[in-house]
């Protein structure tokens, strides 16, 4: 992240492309481009667009619309379309993003399913899919893995992290819960400190 | 019956759970859609989540069949608006208003307090999906599948969607009853 921060500071403000001639239609194409061919992971393919190719966002606004996308319920993906959308053309700009994004994932998944249901029991296919849920958790381990790299920072975050796991997998508390018990909690940890103004009342 | 009621509740109620990600409402998707509901079984919710991960676009495109088996077109349209809208709304309004909070000091809090919370729902979506896939008498084969992946996930820049499609040959090779 300091890397991304220092580098949009050596470039010019004047780089900040011309955003307000794009078009609707442009917008939905270059989202649906990223929903059709984004394989394993959307978030380097939203960068590859948006920010490398199009400029339409700059490397820091990127990651400051990618945290914000985290904290908030829906996913990644979708948020950041979403948030770009709206800061390219409003509502619509949204609208258009969102549905680009979906629409080729949403077929495949449609016709995926449906020969599923019709051929999902015969041997080779139960055996492939055996396989194919196991790497998954392999790939979901190493999402979490690289996530806590990137945004846990100190022990007491590990401690949060643990506790949601528990209060899920042994407690049975629930994720709505969960979300609001352990998310109250780490928040008031995180309570705002006033470490920049000097002599303020605590 | 008619499920598309059920079907837009459900998975508008699970959308608001996605902090983090899609394996974050995991837990409570198999409650629903397995136990409550009965719209697909356990291992099928597994296998349509895994396929999933091979689609391009949001990775939790396998909800589409899910509404698909339960409610036809319909319920795959419904499902979608269901699971997108709500948190798209939310979004939306958060894209609007967030310039203005720059200078709420709670907003950093909320963020750094929700990173390692949403971490740990995925982690714990993960073991929810974990128990399910190494059940049964080739636990140590999909386990061995899965300790693989992650670590040359770790170790290598490589596009997860092609270890996905390496599991299935492997599984090929090696569930196939002889």
């Amino acid at each position: 992240m300091n890397d991304n921060a220092a580098k949009t500071a050596l470039q010019t403000a004047g780089a900040a492309p011309a955003i307000a001639d794009v078009s609707i239609g442009q917008i939905f194409l270059e989202f649906l481009i990223i929903g059709a061919t984004s394989f394993g992971g959307v978030v380097p393919y939203l960068r590859g667009s948006l920010v490398t190719k199009r400029h339409w966002v700059d490397d820091k606004e990127f990651v400051e619309m990618l945290s914000i996308s985290q904290s908030l319920p829906g996913l990644n993906a979708t948020n950041m379309a979403i948030l770009v959308g709206e800061k390219l053309r409003g509502a619509l700009g949204s609208l258009v993003a969102i549905i680009g994004i979906c629409l080729p994932g949403a077929v495949l998944m449609y016709i995926v399913g449906h020969f599923y249901r019709i051929h999902g029991d015969h041997v080779w296919i139960t055996a492939a899919l055996k396989g194919v849920a196991a790497a998954a958790v392999g790939l979901i381990l190493s999402t979490v893995v690289g996530l806590s790299e990137k945004s846990l920072a100190g022990k007491f975050d590990f401690v949060f992290m643990a506790l949601t796991v528990l209060a899920v997998n042994r407690l049975h508390l629930g994720v709505p819960r969960t979300l609001i018990g352990v998310g109250i909690l780490a928040i008031l940890f995180h309570y705002p400190r006033k470490e920049k103004k000097e002599g303020a009342a605590q | 019956m008619n499920q598309i009621p059920a079907l837009a509740r459900v998975f508008a109620y699970l959308s608001l759970l996605t902090v983090g990600g899609g394996m974050a409402a995991f837990p409570e998707m198999k409650e629903l859609t397995v136990e409550v509901h009965k719209w697909l079984t356990f291992p099928q919710l597994i296998h349509l989540y895994s396929v999933g991960q091979m689609a391009p676009g949001p990775n939790m495109m396998m909800i589409v069949s899910i509404g698909e088996w339960a409610g036809g077109m319909l319920g795959a349209i419904v499902v979608l608006l269901a699971f997108f809208g709500p948190t798209a709304l939310l979004a939306f309004i958060v894209a609007r208003g967030w310039k203005k909070l720059e200078k709420w000091p709670w907003r950093t809090s909320i963020q750094q307090g929700l990173a390692p919370v949403s971490i740990g729902l995925l982690l714990a979506g993960c073991f929810t999906m974990a128990k399910g896939v190494m059940s049964g008498p080739t636990h140590l084969e999909t386990g061995a599948i899965a300790v693989g992946v992650l670590l040359i996930l770790l170790k290598y820049k490589i596009n997860p969607a092609l270890l996905v499609l390496a599991g299935a040959v492997i599984g090929v090779l090696s569930f196939m009853p002889k």
